[in-house]
């Protein structure tokens, strides 16, 4: 038994030295390092900022402020309310329901990918086309229908119904990998060793594929976002509370576009949301070139 | 599955399978070809099935309101609100519930999808045919220009690697990756349209000026572009990024391939490996996400002909859905994924003709 726990626990360690070693090389690469800049500054500010300021609340005298007014930074809104304070506290739901709905997708993903690769035979072609049907029905479309109907003010609703309709691809490209990974010897030494499926697929295969998971759940979390916001945007999703995708709709809705004074009222979530996705897709692209050294070496 | 069979049938009419080389190739494309088609079918089928449940599953079953809404406004009977609900719906609410399905699922054979719930005697079949036309149009013209435009970026990238113009395309690529549809939409009319006037956004509204008969005619075509232009623009330029990242990546590892070597050595002229060699088999693994993007793009049309007032699928898709329309909602549902089917097959039946070797794998797997 000792015997066998050796491999276990070594290869155990080189999954998170491997996680360790990203985290390095993504220090590395300027592009990556400033987009893990920014996320990390945009989620620190929206989830701690908003603490120590004053609540916003509707105020008939100070309506349509432009941005540079005494007070308010970047102007009010049509009901008063200062949009700086909003555009810090509505990054909060975007980027919670953004991580939770590719946490689950990404868990869905790893489980049924490398459960059909492994177990093969049914298992497989049920998960392999159940993926197909999934991929080819357009998300946000019967986003938007679920969205209207059924009441979402839940943020983790929300992210259940997002993340448990965005695992298809990931699920594929898993299944890939495991197909080729259970072929290798130590997985093979470890079924010998008979440690059961569970343990060969989530502790001996999965630490292989980490950083390719990691990269995965940031595309993961970019396409939560974009789905969600956009949802909020058309006001298919509950507008209760106040977030980016809520701001946008209301500012559109209120014709803020035709209006230079409430141009920061529109444009300041355009921003936020194009810094926190720029952000997460040059992490994740700087991960892919050190997941590909074919791509850097040539 | 189907290969056996197929093999079987090949044997009864050929003969022994051991000469017939030259029919080979064409049995292995017809069993992938046959393989494929089944997959789609399978897949329309499974969405289908899904719409019928899901409507009946939604928050006060629609066939119930509708039924209880027209007997309290107009005070029919029942019977008769229960016969305008079949036909709205294509489903007779006091059938058992099989049955109900099995004529559901006859209607969609016959393209019937009921009737629209919002506009007496519009049938869905009618608005789909109005509104999909326009979206087809639309993101097809602007997957082309993306796909081109997005393969020669990714290759200069590629050729130019480590260079000025490959770290501003990298940059440019990647922000216009990040930015979602909607958003350069937003940016689009605020600028171009409010803040530069370039276009008249009332104007442009719509998917043609109203009162222009519709012809093959130059004022006509220069019509549809003038209002589809902007809706172009957003999709083009938020797909072409990601083309080019994909093509710079694909480039890059192609050139390692020892084939390109060998055609070095050969002394063969760069233009010829760079069209002949490198670019053909670059290009080959974008083609199988092409069908996956157009399904993207269709699906965010929802989005960009809202912003712009472009009255294609998208358009009509949100006025069904804050209308509660559920007649016009379940037929575009099933439409869109339909077209998507339709478009992934497309895309895969070119992508094996262009790389042969995925018709080999497949039937390996199969």
């Amino acid at each position: 038994m000792t015997e066998a726990s050796i491999p276990v626990a070594s290869i155990g360690t080189t999954g998170v030295s491997r996680f360790a070693g990203i985290l390095r090389s993504l220090r590395r690469s300027p592009a990556g390092f400033i987009g893990f800049v920014i996320v990390a500054l945009l989620v620190l500010i929206t989830a701690i900022v908003p603490f120590f300021l004053p609540d916003v609340s509707p105020n008939v005298k100070e309506i349509l402020l432009p941005a540079g007014s005494p007070g308010h930074l970047l102007g009010t809104d049509n009901e008063g309310k200062d949009v700086l304070i909003q555009m810090i506290g509505g990054g909060r739901t975007v980027i919670f329901v953004g991580f939770v709905a590719a946490a689950i997708s990404t868990a869905l993903a790893i489980v049924l990918g490398s459960l059909a690769a492994y177990l093969g035979g049914w298992v497989d072609s049920v998960v392999v086309t159940l993926a197909d049907v999934v991929l080819t029905v357009p998300q946000i479309v019967l986003l938007a229908v679920m969205g209207a109907f059924f009441k979402l003010d839940s943020p983790i609703l929300l992210a259940l119904l997002v993340g448990g309709l965005s695992w298809p691809v990931l699920t594929r490209a898993v299944r890939a990998q495991v197909f080729s990974l259970k072929e290798r010897e130590f997985v093979e030494a470890a079924r010998l060793l008979d440690l059961g499926t569970i343990r060969v697929v989530f502790v001996e295969i999965l630490p292989n594929m980490a950083s390719f998971i990691l990269m995965n759940f940031m595309i993961g979390v970019t396409s939560a976002i974009y789905q969600l916001v956009g949802l909020y945007l058309l006001g298919l999703a509950p507008l209760t509370g106040s977030n980016w995708g809520i701001m946008l709709n209301r500012a559109w809705i209120a014709g803020a576009i035709f209006n230079d004074a409430s141009l920061a009222w529109i444009l300041s979530p355009v921003v936020a949301i194009i810094l926190l996705l720029l952000g997460l897709v040059m992490m994740t692209r700087s991960l892919e070139e050190i997941l590909n050294p074919r791509l850097r070496d040539r | 599955m189907s290969g056996a069979v197929d093999t079987s049938a090949a044997e009864l009419i050929e003969g022994p399978a051991d000469e017939p080389r030259p029919s080979a190739v064409r049995r292995f494309f017809n069993a992938w070809l046959v393989r494929r088609l089944f997959k789609a079918i399978l897949t329309v089928f499974i969405v289908t099935t899904g719409t019928f449940f899901l409507v009946r599953l939604l928050p006060g079953n629609p066939v119930d309101t509708y039924i209880s809404t027209q007997i309290a406004q107009t005070g029919i009977s029942y019977e008769a609100a229960a016969a305008q609900a079949k036909n709205l719906f294509s489903l007779d609410p006091n059938q058992p519930i099989v049955v109900q399905y099995f004529h559901y699922m006859i209607n969609m054979l016959h393209g019937d999808f009921g009737n629209s719930m919002l506009s007496p005697g519009t049938t869905v079949a009618s608005v789909i045919k109005t509104y999909l036309p326009w979206t087809l149009f639309s993101v097809g013209v602007a997957t082309v220009i993306s796909f081109i435009v997005g393969i020669v970026a990714g290759m200069i990238m590629a050729y130019r690697r480590e260079t000025w113009i490959d770290h501003l395309l990298t940059s440019i690529g990647s922000l216009l990756h990040a930015i979602p549809n909607y958003i350069l939409a937003i940016l689009i009319v605020v600028f171009l349209g409010v803040k530069l006037q370039w276009f008249d956004l009332t104007a442009a509204r719509g998917s043609y000026t109203p009162g222009v008969t519709p012809s093959f005619s130059f004022s006509f075509l220069n019509d549809i572009f003038y209002h589809a232009t902007l809706p172009i623009l957003a999709y083009a330029l938020t797909t072409v990024g990601s083309w080019a990242l994909v093509m710079k990546s694909s480039t890059v590892e192609t050139l390692g391939e020892d084939y390109v070597t060998v055609a070095r050595a050969r002394g063969l002229t760069d233009s010829r490996i760079r069209s002949g060699y490198v670019g053909r088999n670059a290009v080959l693994p974008l083609f199988s996400q092409l069908a996956v993007s157009l399904g993207f793009v269709v699906g965010g049309s929802i989005f960009v002909e809202r912003i712009f007032g472009y009255q294609g699928i998208g358009f009509s898709l949100y006025n069904a859905v804050s209308g509660r329309d559920y007649a016009v909602l379940q037929g575009i549902f099933l439409v869109v994924t339909i077209s998507v089917v339709v478009a992934n097959l497309l895309a895969d039946v070119l992508y094996s003709r262009l790389d042969p070797r995925i018709r080999v794998q497949g039937k390996g797997k199969g």
